[in-house]
């Protein structure tokens, strides 16, 4: 068995923000170089089933990593992190955008804005990203965007809702 | 009092009262003026009005004054959206850290070899 690692997942609706913290098991400069390496990066960003293929990579303020999460049919969906500004080994911020593959941001999806931080929690590393959209109304766009199947289980998903919030 | 672990914080929020959860089961059966669905409830006119205004931020109800009547509504997609979307990031990120923890620690079965 794993050890018992901390993951919170925050979502503020109307800040428009989510805020993401998980401990592992390992010194913040390795966690640091998972985050901030291509050959490492592209080794698990992508969740599964899906993988992930960098473009082109430039970690420094300014630069940008272009990369792609291909999902097992071969589809490819293209995004790219824009780096402002990098502190080794505490932190760095950027935007997100979902791009095509000539890295062109899509006009039609808001940007994130993007805050990781990595302290350390004794042996272990405590990493921290907030990922905040410019509006409640730009979060509620990619939500939005997101919802393509019908809603007719609603009301079953609300009711399920309430019970588990009057448990 | 940790509220993590709540991927849908401000729905939560928004149905974690009892006067609240009142009134959003009351407009899933149709919509009412606010005054009806104040009636139950013992507690004074602006007190109420409250719970609608987070319930409408929480974007779960929305209103309209027509007169001097306000009448509220469900807004049902907007909760299933959210939901959904929220799971899902949930889920994306539960699994990309699966995968950190896997080759952090394949990392540093190297590092122990050399």
């Amino acid at each position: 068995m794993k050890p018992d690692l901390r993951f919170n997942f925050i979502a503020d609706m109307q800040k428009g923000t989510l805020t993401v913290r998980r401990e592992f098991a390992a010194k913040r400069q390795l966690v640091w170089d998972c985050y901030t390496k291509r050959e490492l990066l592209d080794q698990w960003y992508a969740p599964k089933p899906l993988t992930t293929k960098t473009k082109s990579f430039d970690f420094r303020e300014g630069g940008h990593w272009h990369f792609a999460m291909i999902d097992p049919n071969g589809t490819h969906y293209w995004s790219r992190t824009d780096y402002e500004t990098i502190t080794p080994i505490d932190g760095y911020t950027g935007y997100d955008s979902f791009t095509d593959e000539t890295g062109t941001p899509n006009p039609n999806m808001p940007r994130s804005h993007i805050e990781m931080t990595f302290t350390d929690q004794g042996a272990h590393t405590m990493t921290e990203t907030v990922v905040a959209y410019t509006s409640a109304e730009d979060l509620q766009t990619v939500i939005d965007m997101g919802m393509e199947e019908g809603l007719a289980s609603t009301l079953e998903r609300l009711d399920e809702l309430l019970v588990k919030l009057v448990a | 009092m940790d509220k993590y672990q709540e991927p849908l914080d401000s729905l939560f929020h928004a149905l974690a009262d009892p006067t609240r959860r009142a009134v959003v089961q009351r407009l899933v059966e149709g919509p009412a003026p606010v005054k009806e669905l104040a009636a139950p409830h013992d507690m004074a006119l602006p007190s109420f009005m409250k719970h609608i205004s987070v319930l409408e931020d929480a974007g779960l109800i929305t209103s309209q004054k027509q007169g001097r009547v306000r009448t509220c509504r469900f807004n049902p997609e907007k909760l299933a959206a959210a939901e959904k979307w929220f799971e899902q990031q949930r889920a994306i990120w539960a699994s990309r850290f699966d995968n950190l923890d896997n080759l952090l620690t394949t990392l540093q079965g190297e590092t122990d070899e050399t």
